[in-house]
């Protein structure tokens, strides 16, 4: 069974090529069956792959296949290999069946869209490049799932190309994390350079014993790796990309740029534990770059007017969850947060898409509201998928990733107080944004709008994301909810546990105070945007709070930052090089030549004169030669 | 008189020879024929160097499919040809590429059709020719050769600012040539009369000769490649070349300098090569190219110079992978120079499929080709992709090596180096943005027409091409291992 590992990723890139090779000759019925369907069966095989290993794990807790060589030079060999281990399953799990729902929604969502091959041609070829990165075996392997899928994007981002802004959206995005991917390559040579081999496992057991904790390679390719997970997971000083590529269709923003992609800086961070664990200065930094960005896209997300652009900030600060934990080397509670987040995360997104299509594409929530009783579906999928990611205390699947978070960040060694502290105010944040657009859009007076209806392939994934985003959570659960360990358990061959775990006293009081700040975020939410909406007016109209709302909004200004600082002096630079500065050398040189070539054939003028005086210097200059020489 | 087989001479006459007959059919109320027959011989000329692979020993670093006849004797100079693992790829890469050419020119070039088909054929032999010579006096003929049919192809087919093009690539080159001729002959002198490679490998040379001699080849084969900075030839070469010149230009005649390189200034002169000095120099070239020509590429108005300036830049991978001395730098350029024999080809025959539309290279001419022509849409992405190096095209291996190799020698080598995967997708991914992407620009863009079945022919054969080198390029990579092992071993133990 195991030996089919080769067909998760191979179905899809199958419908892929026959959609692709199609040319759009294929029936809108053939091309639905053939893109979700590929990737449908992705999942069963998945899930038949899965079940397989945990029936009867293989001898060593992972299975390896190799594919094929794939380069080979000198002494070195990148496979194109498979691997099988804890984290691989829970990771092309969640990818392949969250991706296959989202394949469905896609099918009703994107009927009248002309593009509807290209769209799941392109979808299926995400979903397979996303499930080599999971399941590579070897560094170099996963870097071509790494920037296929980051192609994906760039392809479904600019999905609209009509509109110019569509297209200079993902170009940001695929710029912007190239410029990560170049660093992480770069990383990928020097662990080769240092530890001769790139298969992932190879490094793990290599590394060790070849340097000492926070010894300069160590530091230096770690380093580099997290520069590419932060492009990838849209980290600061990388962020920049994410909420401008809520230019593509809501389910590419539900699969690509919330449940999935952005979260394999996560997986390659969590993969390669054991460097980060070497050097423990990097480590700390990917704490400290995901509490910062917790908070401040947290802030971000709370200005936004644009409902994806809310979700889109959320995702960045819930990734910056992740890092934290990864930080704090709660390298499981980081995967669990990153599953759960793909439950509620793409049910907020397909949710929001329902409402965006039933408004005829209107974006603004504040040309929303009262949206409960006509979309009820969509309102109570977007309830629940906000529920949890507040972390709404024991209902919800969110609320027991994110206090394990908590938890690991208070206790571990490598955490504190002020980790604890950043996360704690990040939570009462996420409330209270995620809250103010269910306050916003679902509630109050509203504009008028036809009751929507929506067929079952929008209704099931919704349904199904709605349960996921409760009962996704029951796997692993904190010290005050009567701690369990599957999710641990099942991740211990592959990521080691947290030690040492949360005092049972401590453990309590830290449970209260999360359920403090998640209610407190949905509490201040309900008293600004919904009850008293005049405090709200009223804020709004001091100085001091409409400059940090225009600073919140574009996102602490980044973009503007980045652009006077990089693109523009980027762009001056090679504009002043346009005409190549090596070329005026020989322009000179040839009208050099021609000068010469004017003033000597002036000297043949024909008179005798001037060869005799020609003559006689000549000779003078020859003589004077012989004698001084 | 040894002779093994004669699949050399058919790859390099068989061309020839249709060239010739092709000529025969004279003027254009001929220009039918003309067609056909260029088209067989260019396939022919593909078909007689297929077994230069399927019957390659790959477990030897001895040349192979070797020819030898005196040729004139009174100096020594043989009709000496041969391919190891270094050579024999670029015999197929230039044949391939050949047929392509004269299929892309069909319907495009409508006035003195023979002569143009004639042309292209003739430099395909030629251009076999220099791969193929195992004798320096040849290598230098057949160098030197194919200038004449490239020049006539940019003088008389290019476009409006052709002599000037035409010019400055023929005194570039040739200047560059009258020093390596020189070098020759030095060390004709120094090996006793023998222009064979084989005696030249082996001749001791003091370190100061060596040195001499490489700056000596190093004009000759930097200006070829083109190395930064006497790169400045190219783009104004690109521009006024016809499609097919320009594909041909990128795709083989630059890897003409590159192959000088490896075939003659690293055996023949190591230790000069492996100076510090000088190999300190050909690296900082090497990045120069990869990182400012990058910044240049960017504001290019006209596509075609971007996309020269963007084959500087990829060349400097090919030179950086040379001087670093390690089989993943050595096999990694070597990649990379077939690799962008296909990419750099279909770039410019994506250019010229937009170009016979609307007679166009400015990219502000254009916008919203999607719109109109999704097939080509969909292949150009694909092109601009391996142009920017994306894993599981075949622009992704050779760099992906190189730097590899670059690393072992000095991490900021590297990443310097490494900086191209952010240069190349912003300057590719830029222009097909501009071109490709938005709303239909103009009434000409709205009236344009997909590709039709002879340009899907063209366009989708490279494709295949770039994407099966990119997934499994073990075929190419394995010819390639014995004799760069040779190679490295041969450079390590010097002359000194």
């Amino acid at each position: 069974m195991l030996r089919l590992i080769w067909l998760v990723p191979a179905l899809p890139l199958a419908g892929f090529v026959v959609l692709a090779a199609s040319g759009g000759r294929l029936d809108r019925r053939s091309i639905a069956w053939i893109g979700a369907g590929s990737v449908g069966l992705a999942a069963l095989a998945a899930i038949a792959v899965a079940a397989a290993f945990v029936a009867a794990p293989p001898p060593a807790g992972a299975y390896t296949q190799v594919l094929w060589h794939w380069i080979e030079a000198g002494d070195f060999s990148a496979r194109a290999s498979l691997y099988l281990d804890p984290l691989a399953i829970v990771m092309m799990l969640v990818v392949a069946g969250v991706g296959f729902v989202i394949h469905l929604y896609s099918v009703e969502f994107m009927r009248g869209d002309e593009g509807y091959n290209r769209y799941f041609a392109y979808m299926n070829l995400f979903v397979a490049a996303m499930l080599l990165l999971v399941l590579a075996g070897d560094l170099a392997f996963l870097f071509v799932g790494w920037e296929g899928v980051g192609l994906c994007s760039y392809l479904l981002i600019g999905f609209w190309y009509r509109d110019a802004v569509n297209g200079a959206a993902a170009q940001k995005a695929f710029i912007v994390t190239r410029t990560g991917d170049a660093a992480m390559a770069v990383g990928l040579f020097l662990l080769f350079a240092s530890l001769g081999t790139l298969d992932i496992q190879g490094i793990a057991l290599r590394a060790p014993g070849a340097w000492a904790p926070d010894a300069a390679p160590v530091v230096a390719a770690t380093a580099l790796l997290l520069a590419g997970a932060v492009g990838k997971s849209a980290q600061l000083p990388l962020q920049v990309w994410l909420p401008d590529a809520m230019a593509g269709p809501t389910p590419v923003s539900a699969l690509i740029h919330a449940a999935t992609m952005v979260t394999a800086g996560v997986y390659l961070i969590a993969r390669n534990h054991v460097l980060f664990a070497l050097a423990p200065a990097v480590q700390y930094a990917v704490a400290i770059i995901g509490a910062l960005t917790l908070l401040g896209a947290g802030g971000a997300a709370l200005a936004q007017h644009d409902i994806k652009r809310v979700l889109a900030w959320s995702t960045v600060s819930q990734i910056g969850y992740m890092f934290l934990a990864l930080g704090v080397g709660a390298w499981a509670a980081a995967i669990f947060h990153f599953m759960v987040h793909a439950f509620f995360k793409a049910l907020l997104f397909l949710a929001a898409g329902v409402v965006i299509q039933a408004l005829g594409g209107e974006h603004d929530i504040f040309r929303m509201g009262g949206l409960r009783r006509r979309l009820p579906l969509a309102f109570w999928a977007f309830l629940v998928g906000g529920a949890s990611l507040s972390a709404l205390p024991l209902v919800t699947a969110g609320y027991y990733s994110k206090s394990l978070i908590l938890d690991a960040a208070w206790a571990s060694p490598q955490g504190g107080a002020w980790l604890w502290a950043a996360a704690w105010v990040g939570a009462a944040l996420t409330g209270l944004y995620t809250f103010r657009v269910v306050f916003q859009v679902f509630f109050g007076a509203g504009a008028t709008t036809d009751t929507h209806r929506v067929g079952w392939p929008i209704r099931i994934p919704l349904a199904v994301l709605m349960l996921l985003s409760v009962i996704g959570g029951f796997v692993e659960a904190p010290q005050v909810a009567g701690r369990l360990e599957a999710f641990g358990h099942f991740l211990a061959s592959a990521l080691p546990p947290l030690q040492p775990a949360v005092a049972p006293g401590t453990g309590f009081a830290l449970g209260v105070a999360e359920g403090i700040a998640s209610f407190g975020g949905i509490a201040l939410a309900y008293a600004f945007f919904l009850r008293r909406r005049s405090i709200a007016a009223l804020v709004a109209r001091s100085a001091i709070a409409a400059a940090l709302h225009r600073l919140l909004e574009s996102g602490w200004g980044f973009d503007r930052l980045d652009d006077h600082l990089l693109v523009r002096p980027y762009l001056a630079l090679a504009r002043r090089l346009r005409a190549d500065l090596a070329d005026p050398g020989y322009d000179a040189l040839a009208a050099a030549a021609a000068a010469a070539h004017r003033g000597l054939s002036r000297s043949q003028n024909g008179r005798v004169r001037w060869y005799a005086g020609g003559i006689v210097v000549g000779s003078i200059l020859l003589v004077g030669a012989g004698v001084w020489l | 008189m040894e002779q093994t087989s004669n699949w050399l001479s058919l790859a390099i006459w068989v061309p020839i020879v249709a060239g010739f007959a092709v000529l025969a059919t004279g003027g254009d109320q001929n220009a039918r024929i003309a067609r056909a027959l260029a088209l067989l011989g260019a396939v022919a000329g593909l078909l007689v160097t297929v077994p230069l692979y399927t019957r390659f020993d790959s477990a030897t670093s001895a040349m192979q499919f070797v020819e030898r006849t005196p040729w004139i004797e009174r100096f020594n100079v043989f009709y000496h040809l041969g391919v190891d693992g270094i050579s024999m790829l670029f015999v197929l890469l230039n044949s391939f590429i050949t047929v392509l050419v004269v299929v892309a020119g069909w319907q495009v070039i409508r006035t003195r059709v023979s002569q143009y088909m004639a042309a292209f054929l003739i430099m395909s032999g030629l251009m076999n020719g220099v791969f193929a010579a195992l004798d320096a006096m040849l290598f230098y003929v057949f160098f030197e050769a194919t200038l004449i049919p490239m020049y006539l192809v940019i003088g008389v087919w290019g476009g409006p600012n052709r002599v000037y093009a035409a010019l400055k690539f023929f005194l570039y080159t040739l200047l560059g040539s009258l020093l390596m001729l020189v070098a020759f002959l030095y060390l004709y002198n120094e090996t006793g009369g023998s222009f064979a490679l084989a005696d030249w490998y082996r001749v001791p040379l003091s370190l100061e000769a060596q040195v001499w001699l490489f700056f000596a080849l190093f004009a000759a084969f930097s200006v070829k490649v083109p190395m930064w900075p006497v790169h400045t030839w190219l783009p104004d070469a690109h521009v006024e070349a016809p499609t097919g010149g320009s594909a041909v230009l990128a795709a083989i005649m630059l890897k003409l300098g590159a192959y000088g390189f490896v075939r003659f200034s690293l055996p023949i002169l190591p230790d000069a090569a492996r100076d510090p000095y000088v190999s300190g120099f050909m690296i900082t070239l090497s990045l120069v190219a990869v990182v400012y020509i990058g910044l240049v590429a960017l504001v290019q108005a006209d596509m075609k110079k971007l996309i020269a300036y963007s084959s500087v830049s990829h060349m400097g991978f090919v030179t950086l992978g040379f001087f670093i001395f390690n089989a993943y730098g050595v096999e990694g350029a070597l990649v990379q120079m077939i690799s962008h024999g296909f990419v750099s080809a279909a770039m410019f025959l994506c250019i010229g499929v937009m170009y016979d539309r609307m007679h166009s290279r400015l990219i502000a001419d254009y916008g919203g080709l999607v719109n109109t022509m999704p097939k080509f849409a969909a292949l150009m992405m694909l092109f601009a992709m391996a142009n920017s190096g994306l894993p599981a095209t075949s622009g992704f291996v050779g760099e992906f090596m190189v730097i590899m190799g670059a690393m072992q020698v000095s991490f900021w080598i590297a990443l310097c180096a490494a900086t191209t995967l952010i240069w190349g997708a912003a300057y590719t991914l830029w222009m097909y943005k501009r071109v490709i992407f938005g709303a239909v620009a103009n009434e000409r863009v709205a009236a344009l027409t997909d590709l039709d079945a002879r340009e899907l022919v063209v366009l989708g054969s490279l494709a295949v091409a770039v994407l099966g080198m990119g997934i499994y390029p073990l075929p190419l990579t394995e010819v390639m291992h014995a004799s760069v092992n040779d190679l490295l071993k041969h450079m390590a133990a010097g002359k000194l």
